[in-house]
């Protein structure tokens, strides 16, 4: 029978185990996953499983680099999101940590927008460090991505979005996710995406300051192919700042409404 | 007095006949330059709010953003 090892396809006996594929492929391995998840060397096999074979501590070749790097995700996930192009407009507190958590799901292309640079008052909660303080945003997070998967493909604008540049930034993609600070930028961009792409699903964020309870930052739908993520009434403001913990409960509402409408789940 | 009666976020809502968006959004104390507006599942844009004119059974969905990101 045929099964998927490291993301080949490769033939075995039906009475083989884990550990005997081990043995045959890569006797050096110690993390056995089947199906997404570890196992031991005595589980048996059933025909179009998918194991990923990985030694502790070595970096994998190129090739096998994307397979063990997905071989936690649940089967069909990468197959999903691989293909896709997703958009980000704004890679602040909420468009950083989304960026992240899609390029560790496998996706595809990224089209990152931003004016700013990386200064202090972002690292409480955005997705960068010291030493990238003064680069523009976008090519910061190029380059955090490529040290988290290098698959990921990342288009970058380093501007100010307006109504008539936002078709074209992101007219390649699948999905928009609108990962702004300022409430009227918010408006602006979500009616100038849907009046142009009203096909083209768009994920929004809007409350998240403060430490409020997490449990109140929810996903709901807000009309045709439109999402917002959050409490819906936390603004940013003198007393009530933009911290870590929530803005990162918020930022993967996103991520997550993002990979279910990939998966052709309603989010 | 006229009247109209429209859905609004899935609740009715009864209103002056004659009444346009800019009016409706300031009816419910929100910043017309901070929500995003569909009527009868087409998209406006801001622009469009002081001219969009609306009518009885209209159906909207009025979607207002807090700032912070």
């Amino acid at each position: 029978m045929q099964i998927h090892l490291n993301e080949r396809t490769v033939s075995i006996q039906s009475d083989e185990t884990l550990g005997t594929i081990r043995d045959r492929f890569k006797p050096e391995a110690d993390i056995l996953i089947l199906n997404g998840f570890p196992a031991k060397g005595d589980a048996k096999m059933t025909a179009g499983d998918r194991v990923v074979l990985i030694r502790r501590g070595e970096i994998p070749e190129a090739a096998e680099l994307e397979a063990q790097l997905m071989a936690r995700s649940t089967p069909g996930v990468y197959e999903a999101v691989h293909g896709a192009t997703i958009g980000i407009a704004g890679v602040g507190g909420l468009g950083s940590a989304i960026a992240v958590a899609l390029a560790r799901s496998g996706i595809g292309r990224l089209v990152l927008a931003d004016f700013d640079v990386v200064e202090p008052s972002n690292l409480n909660r955005q997705q960068y460090f010291i030493d990238q303080i003064g680069m523009p945003k976008v090519d910061a997070l190029k380059a955090n991505l490529a040290r988290i998967n290098p698959n990921v493909q990342t288009a970058l604008f380093h501007g100010r979005l307006d109504r008539d540049n936002i078709p074209q930034v992101f007219a390649p993609v699948d999905i928009l996710v609108e990962a702004f600070d300022a409430p009227d930028q918010k408006a602006l961009l979500v009616g100038a995406f849907r009046k142009h792409f009203p096909d083209r699903p768009l994920v929004a964020g809007s409350g998240m300051a403060g430490y409020e309870r997490a449990n109140s930052v929810i996903t709901r739908r807000g009309g045709k192919n439109f999402y917002i993520c959050g409490d819906g009434e936390s603004a940013a403001a003198a007393g009530n700042g933009l911290m870590a913990p929530r803005v990162g409960v918020a930022a993967h509402h996103q991520a997550n409404a993002v990979l279910r409408l990939l998966l052709g789940e309603e989010p | 007095m006229a009247t109209m009666t429209l859905t609004v976020n899935g609740e009715p809502r009864e209103l002056k006949a004659g009444t346009d968006l800019a009016q409706l959004l300031q009816q419910m104390q929100l910043n017309a330059d901070c929500v995003a507006v569909e009527c009868n599942h087409l998209i406006l844009e801001r622009e469009t709010f002081a001219t969009t004119t609306l009518n009885d059974g209209d159906s909207l969905e009025v979607v207002q953003f807090v700032g912070g990101g």
